[in-house]
């Protein structure tokens, strides 16, 4: 067991989301895997249910190993974290160029799926709890930067690995060295964040340190957060607005083209791809705007805005979309950014109920409402939009039905934001002796 | 004094930390733009 690497004296703050984003931007790669299965497909003689099993362990692994090592990053601190999360998601494509070119697939699953997806899950928790302690007075902003880099990372890969498999070829051995290059490239780019994080020392001065945020003194550990109603609460709120963002995302391309089919003017598949792109754009903005926009006008304000105004998105989309494709798209990009969000404002909502004693192990925890929401957003939509199809509807009505669930979905989630309550009291933890003074010793607040 | 105030021997690392980030995430914006911009003329 490691301990957190203290800050020494003039030690800057703003070194710590860049040692974050090295992460995020890393690990964020996960939702660029597509750009391996077309290749996988031929030179492995796979069919697309096969080649997606890389991706789809790797993105269970990453809830499971957030949710059940939060603790343990708690413990050791982000530079143990973020060394666990380099080393398992190199690994994982080391182990899979491996299998590439000895035609072992299930040694990509391993390697990728399985290896690299606990990497994912340590590494998208490591810097939270640092960056909350060193940004007190902008949270969200903080933690906004971090998670940004999460929708960036794919971004940057689905560009930078078809330009490597174009030069590299698309037969095994093609593959093999693009995974090696993947490895070596992300172990080097990700050090930075591990050379980097620091953790404030008891004497370090933190900006903000004495805000609203620290004053109220609230210690919840993980274990006692999963036993308060807000915990819950939360995990429906994030779980709701997680479908409705993937309700959306899910289908874009064909959703957009199904739109306007019957309309004067059909939208291209390059067009539509180019909204996949825009959609991409507005997550990712959502990710830094809204989240930092919490730190002004308070957490349970911008998911009202998130949910409420989602909601009312999502019926104009079904009473106007086909209409007007100005709206249409206008809509789906505010639905987009409110997804983006969501997921990056949570951790600073996290640390106003629960403190920053956990926060990371209780964010950890509560990314399962992520893995519910990946199962239950594209469910719905493809599961009514077959059956719709089967009924004999087409164009926009394949997806009123839908849309009108995700409008529920929405309000359920506005309901349970707005149930959420300071937590009571006897949840807080009262530190022992000797914890007491190693807290002296080592936080800041 | 906040850590805001960096001393200048921390404002070139600073620099080249937010360089390393900012590098890769710009080419992949800039693929994404490339990209966004068939919506309107795809």
């Amino acid at each position: 067991m490691s301990s957190p690497p203290l800050a020494p004296p003039g030690w800057s703050r703003w070194l710590v989301p860049p040692a974050a984003l090295s992460v995020h931007l890393s690990i964020g790669q996960a939702y660029a895997w597509s750009v391996f299965k077309p290749p996988l497909e031929s030179a492995l003689h796979l069919d697309g249910t096969q080649s997606a099993l890389p991706f789809q362990l790797a993105i269970v692994m990453l809830g499971l190993s957030a949710a059940f090592g939060g603790t343990l990053v708690e413990r050791n601190g982000p530079r143990w974290a973020m060394t666990v999360a380099l080393v398992c998601f190199s690994s994982g494509f080391l182990i899979s160029a491996l299998g590439a070119q000895t035609k072992q697939y299930w040694l990509i699953v391993l390697g990728y799926g399985f290896v690299g997806g606990i990497g994912l899950g340590i590494g998208y928790i490591s810097p939270v709890s640092t960056l909350i302690k060193w940004f007190p007075d902008r949270p969200g902003m903080a933690t906004g930067i971090a998670i940004m880099g999460f929708g960036g990372g794919a971004l940057i890969a689905s560009p930078w690995s078809a330009q490597m498999l174009s030069s590299f070829g698309t037969d095994n051995d093609g593959i093999a060295l693009a995974f090696l290059v993947h490895g070596l490239s992300y172990a080097v780019f990700m050090a930075l964040g591990v050379l980097l994080v620091r953790v404030p020392g008891a004497d370090t001065p933190v900006a903000g340190a004495s805000g609203p945020g620290d004053a109220d003194g609230v210690r919840v550990s993980a274990r006692s957060a999963v036993r308060t109603p807000q915990f819950w609460l939360l995990w429906v709120v994030l779980c709701t607005n997680v479908t409705a963002g993937i309700g959306i995302l899910e289908k874009a391309a064909p959703m957009i083209t199904d739109f306007f089919a019957d309309s004067s003017t059909p939208v291209s598949a390059s067009a539509a791809a180019g909204f996949v792109a825009l959609l991409s754009a507005a997550n990712m903005a959502g990710r830094i705007g809204w989240s930092s926009a919490s730190d002004r006008i308070g957490r349970k304000n911008i998911y009202r805005v998130y949910l409420g105004v989602g909601a009312l998105m999502y019926l104009l989309i079904a009473l106007f979309g086909d209409s007007a494709k100005p709206l249409f798209v206008l809509c789906a990009l505010v639905v987009l950014s409110f997804y983006g969000g969501g997921f990056a404002t949570v951790p600073a909502y996290l640390k106003d109920l629960f403190g920053t004693y956990q926060v990371g192990a209780i964010h950890g925890r509560l990314l399962t409402a992520w893995s519910t929401a990946g199962v239950l957003g594209p469910l719905i939509v493809n599961w009514i939009a077959d059956r719709q199809k089967e009924a004999g509807k087409h164009g926009a009505s394949l997806y009123t039905l839908s849309f009108g669930i995700m409008i529920g979905l929405l309000v359920l989630g506005f309901v349970a934001n707005e149930l959420v309550r300071p937590v009571h009291v006897r949840h807080h933890h009262v530190p022992a002796p000797r914890e007491a003074a190693d807290d002296q010793r080592q936080q800041p607040a | 004094m906040t850590s805001d105030s960096s001393p200048p021997s921390r404002r070139g690392l600073i620099v080249l930390a937010w360089l390393w980030v900012a590098v890769p995430l710009g080419y992949g914006v800039y693929e994404l733009v490339q990209k966004a911009t068939q919506l309107f003329t795809g």
